[in-house]
């Protein structure tokens, strides 16, 4: 299997300051990401605020330049930030936010924003982008009269379904979803989630899917990371890693994600709350919240291995000979 | 036994606008209830409404009976009694739920001293020990604090001290976790549990999250466009809904294991309140519509322990629409 | 907090010294004060003497250099009109001013404040409307328009009060009600939409559902954080208590140092300009650091602004 994108090792570092005249303080926001996407898959990436999941979609998509790894796309290095090969891989990889009213011109109809993308990279002729505006317009399953309204006019779900018609005008094989159903009524949400499902059959579209929602993340995703902060901690296929995860944060965060039908008992409740980037912990980043730790988790920290098929974790108790495994929390 | 709170064609409208139409539900001691429903579905607004919390533009009528006593139309002192005293309400959001310029002591206090019946160093000790009991650690020096030196999962901890100052029979509680993180969210609602375990209060739980109110709650009430469209035992509405929208609510959710199917999104939006439909406010999105629904359904009672409000009993319909989603 | 307030005392000190830089560039680039004191038929040699005694044929960097030396030395320079000390000139006129400025302050507080609160309460209502059309009015009307509509009814029409100059007490009531009716518009509008605002929180919810009487929660919750926006704007009215009179007293020939202003802006008697420009600026500066001040001691977020991430 061909991965589309490839990502390894991404870095990326924000100055701080605490307060307007602090000192200013580094803060490695993504800390050595790696993963791949095959073509046509989905990667769901989940984690908490801070967790830098959204900062790692915006470097996969290039909107943000690393301060080490790198990002292939199609076998080529995502071009850097505003130079002109990077515009013209626009074209290619798009990108979907959570506030769809942010992301749409407020003065200017849907269909009209729809085809700017095809008068701007003067895609065919007058008659065939007006055509594909109104296939567009039909795949997210708009009626062509929403084409003449407002972005304040459609309702918080027909918005998403615009951004997603617009994002995929030119015909992208890549898309970075930012929680793209956050903010929408559950009824809503399973509407957007199927038609992102049957798009990507139909387009054969590869897709990075961020969200906190695990439910949603299983329900799009081939496979699975899990991010805590800056790191990769768990990875691998999206039912298996949700039956049984390995790393102890990925089992609080299953546990965590509620689910008709089974009992209070079972929830595991991590103490204390997810450490400021700025001042991360020595060793493993989750250590003062970990259920297993020891003494080596406070000085060094785990890398991500390999210990299964297609499973990697990053975990001291987990794969390097341990009998101890994190599976047994449950 | 008489129930704690009966609300009974309970109706809001705003300038004319119907947002609440005739609710009614009660709230027994010491149970925990959840009310479910997408935003504009009036599951806040019912509460606001029996505690007087809504802006005086609001009209609202029917009935709210505590322990008995009428609250609508109640005096203001009365009605200050009942508020933060017999029932207690915490917020989504609790960042801003808190007052940015008084100390975390200052605004427990202010319910210690109202509902509390303590006075003088009473009230900072009794404060510190609520700090104390809802987890905040280091809880002499933390009651100094102002809300902007709490996280958003510590805030909604104090909030919910300064719900339990006036000892409350039953907790509101508005999407109380909502804007918080998962593993924080586990935090919040395992500590209103153990809280409600150790003082016996029931429990209102709003949440638009279905899972969050099927895994905490003992009865569940489905409101849909300003109405409670079914009302079941929590395991039993999961396992079996059967009202049509209650059925494709959760056909909508996700889940976390078994084998994974295509979810039942139900077609449309939610109707407008000024354009609300005549007859079942469902009905534009329903799959089994029919020319019955062209009048109001109401809540009727089903089996032993159920309510919903469908003309006609679309329980096998209902399931016949989720098997075929399971395909 | 030591450093909250080295910085702003900064940041004050480079606003006066950028108003005086602003104010000496412009009056020296409108026109020649030789000239225009002097008259056009003065002699040359007269003129060219004037200009040696001011300093006017030195390089204008020069005199920039000479004018900031001697202010350093607490000297403001001389009037170019009489030769008396510019300073001298604006002191004797600061009274008279705020004579005005004072009163119409207090009708400001008096007025507006509790208009903006009761507006805001009663939000919607007849009360409201009425205060919001005053308020409209009196903010849009300019002062001038004001002063002389007052005066065409109570000097004029009815003859109740003298229309100008500075005899007795009754001289300065119609100066007074016109600088306090445009304030208090101002402040009632900016009063009623803090209210608003901190209404529509979501901690104001909370307090109503403590169980507080209304009473008290517009007391304790509502009040203390509607003052924070509120104090901005007293502020800078107590910052313009020396030169927010220049059009008012103008109107009403009322001898204060506003009018000195416009007589001294117009005669290029710099030395008196750029010393009230200086006082005003000064009196701006100290009011905003007041504020600064006060925002520290009403607002928490802004005492610790180190702690806003802490846990």
């Amino acid at each position: 299997m061909t991965a589309l994108v490839k990502v390894d090792g991404l870095v990326r570092s924000y100055h701080m300051r605490a307060g307007m005249f602090g000192r200013a303080q580094q803060v490695r926001a993504v800390d050595g990401v790696s993963f791949a996407i095959s073509r046509g898959k989905t990667l769901g990436l989940v984690g908490e605020s801070g967790s830098g999941k959204s900062t790692t979609g915006r470097l996969v998509l290039g909107l943000e330049n690393p301060d080490a790894g790198s990002v292939v796309f199609d076998g080529a290095a995502v071009p850097v930030l505003d130079t002109a090969p990077w515009r013209a891989s626009r074209a290619r990889m798009q990108m979907i936010f959570q506030n769809p009213l942010g992301a749409l011109d407020r003065l200017l109809p849907i269909a009209t924003q729809l085809r700017e993308p095809l008068d701007i990279h003067t895609i065919g002729d007058a008659a065939s982008r007006t055509a594909r505006v109104a296939d567009l317009m039909r795949r997210v399953g708009l009626s062509s009269e929403i084409g003449q309204r407002y972005p304040h006019e459609l309702s918080g779900g027909q918005r998403q379904r615009a951004v997603l018609a617009r994002a995929l005008t030119t015909k992208p094989d890549f898309l970075v979803c930012d929680e793209p159903v956050s903010a929408l009524d559950v009824s809503i949400q399973a509407q957007v989630v199927n038609l992102l499902t049957d798009l990507q059959a139909e387009l054969d579209l590869t897709m990075l899917f961020i969200s906190h929602d695990l439910r949603v993340v299983r329900q799009v995703s081939e496979r699975v990371a899990v991010m805590y902060l800056g790191r990769v901690v768990e990875l691998g296929d999206a039912d298996d890693l949700f039956a049984s995860p390995q790393h102890p944060y990925t089992s609080a965060l299953v546990s965590a994600s509620p689910t008709p039908g089974r009992g209070k008992a079972e929830r595991i409740v991590l103490a204390g709350e997810p450490p400021n980037p700025a001042a991360k912990p020595a060793g493993c980043g989750f250590h003062p919240r970990c259920p297993m730790v020891f003494a080596r988790c406070r000085v060094e920290a785990p890398l991500l291995v390999e210990v299964a098929p297609g499973r990697s974790v990053a975990c001291h108790q987990v794969g390097s000979g341990s009998s101890a495994s994190a599976g047994a929390l449950h | 036994m008489q129930p704690l709170i009966t609300i009974d064609a309970l109706t809001v409208a705003f300038r004319g606008v119907k947002v609440l139409d005739g609710v009614s539900l009660d709230v027994r001691r010491g149970e925990a209830i959840g009310l479910v429903g997408e935003s504009g579905s009036g599951k806040s607004v019912t509460w606001l409404a029996a505690l007087g919390l809504l802006p005086n533009t609001a009209t609202v009528s029917g009935s709210v009976k505590l322990e008995g006593a009428e609250l609508l139309g109640a005096s203001a002192s009365a009605m200050d009694k009942v508020r933060g005293g017999k029932v207690a309400m915490i917020f989504q959001d609790p960042a801003s739920a808190l007052n940015p310029v008084l100390s975390i002591r200052r605004q427990i206090s202010e319910s210690l001293a109202l509902h509390g019946g303590l006075s003088g160093a009473a009230i900072p000790a009794e404060a510190k020990r609520l700090l104390d009991l809802v987890g905040i650690p280091d809880a002499e020096r933390r009651l100094s604090a102002y809300p902007h030196e709490f996280s958003g999962g510590q805030s909604q901890r104090i909030m919910i001290a300064m719900a339990l100052a006036g000892n409350p029979d039953l907790l509101i509680a508005d999407e109380p976790t909502t804007a918080l993180d998962a593993t924080i969210q586990a935090q919040i609602l395992e500590l209103i549990w153990r809280v409600r375990r150790e003082t016996g209060m029931a429990i209102v739980l709003i949440s638009h999250d279905l899972g969050v109110v099927a895994e905490n709650c003992d009865r569940v009430a489905v409101m849909y466009a300003g109405r409670i469209v079914e009302e079941a035992p929590a395991a039993e509405l999961f396992d079996d809904p059967r009202h049509p929208y209650a059925a494709g609510l959760v056909g909508s959710l996700p889940t976390m294991d078994g084998p994974r199917r295509r979810l039942t999104a139900i077609a449309g939006t939610v109707p407008d309140p000024k354009a609300m439909p005549t007859g079942c406010a469902f009905a534009p999105r329903c799959d089994f519509a029919g020319p019955p629904c062209q009048s109001v359904p109401s809540l009727r009672v089903v089996g032993d322990n159920r309510r919903i409000a469908c003309v006609i009993d679309r329980r096998a319909a209902a399931a016949v629409r989720f098997g075929q989603a399971a395909e | 907090m030591a450093r909250y307030f080295a910085i702003r005392l900064l940041r004050a000190l480079i606003t006066i010294v950028l108003v005086v830089t602003f104010v000496f560039v412009v009056l020296r680039m409108s026109g020649d004060p030789a000239l225009i004191i002097l008259g056009p038929e003065a002699p040359p040699e007269v003129i060219a003497a004037f200009r040696k005694a001011w300093g006017l044929d030195d390089p204008i960097w020069l005199q920039y250099v000479n004018y900031f030396g001697a202010i350093a030395k607490g000297e403001l320079g001389r009037s170019m009109r009489d030769g008396r000390p510019a300073i001298e000139l604006v002191l004797e006129r600061i009274p008279a001013t705020l004579a005005l400025t004072i009163p119409a302050l207090l009708i400001k507080l008096a007025i507006g404040i509790p208009a903006g609160i009761f507006a805001a309460l009663n939000r919607g209502s007849w009360i409201d409307r009425a205060v919001m059309i005053g308020a409209v009015v009196g903010f849009t009307v300019p002062s001038f328009v004001l002063g002389l509509v007052l005066v065409l009814i109570f000097a004029v029409q009815l003859g109740w009060l003298p229309s100008g100059g500075q005899e007795s007490w009754k001289h300065s009531i119609l100066p007074i009600a016109t600088l306090g009716i445009g304030g208090a518009a101002v402040l009632a509008r900016f009063t009623r939409s803090a209210m608003l605002e901190v209404l529509g929180h979501s901690y104001i919810r909370t307090a109503s559902a403590k169980g507080l009487s209304w009473r008290t929660v517009v007391l304790s919750h509502v009040l203390p954080n509607a003052a924070i926006p509120t104090v901005t704007i007293v502020g800078f009215m107590v910052g313009s208590l020396i030169a927010g009179a220049v059009v008012v007293e103008s109107v009403f020939s009322w001898p204060g140092v506003g009018r000195l202003l416009v007589v001294a802006v117009a005669n290029r008697d710099l030395a008196v300009v750029q010393c009230i420009l200086l006082l005003v600026a000064a009196t701006m500066v100290t009011s905003n650091m007041i504020v600064d001040f006060l925002y520290g001691f009403l607002d928490p977020r802004l005492r610790s602004p180190q702690a806003a991430g802490a846990h």
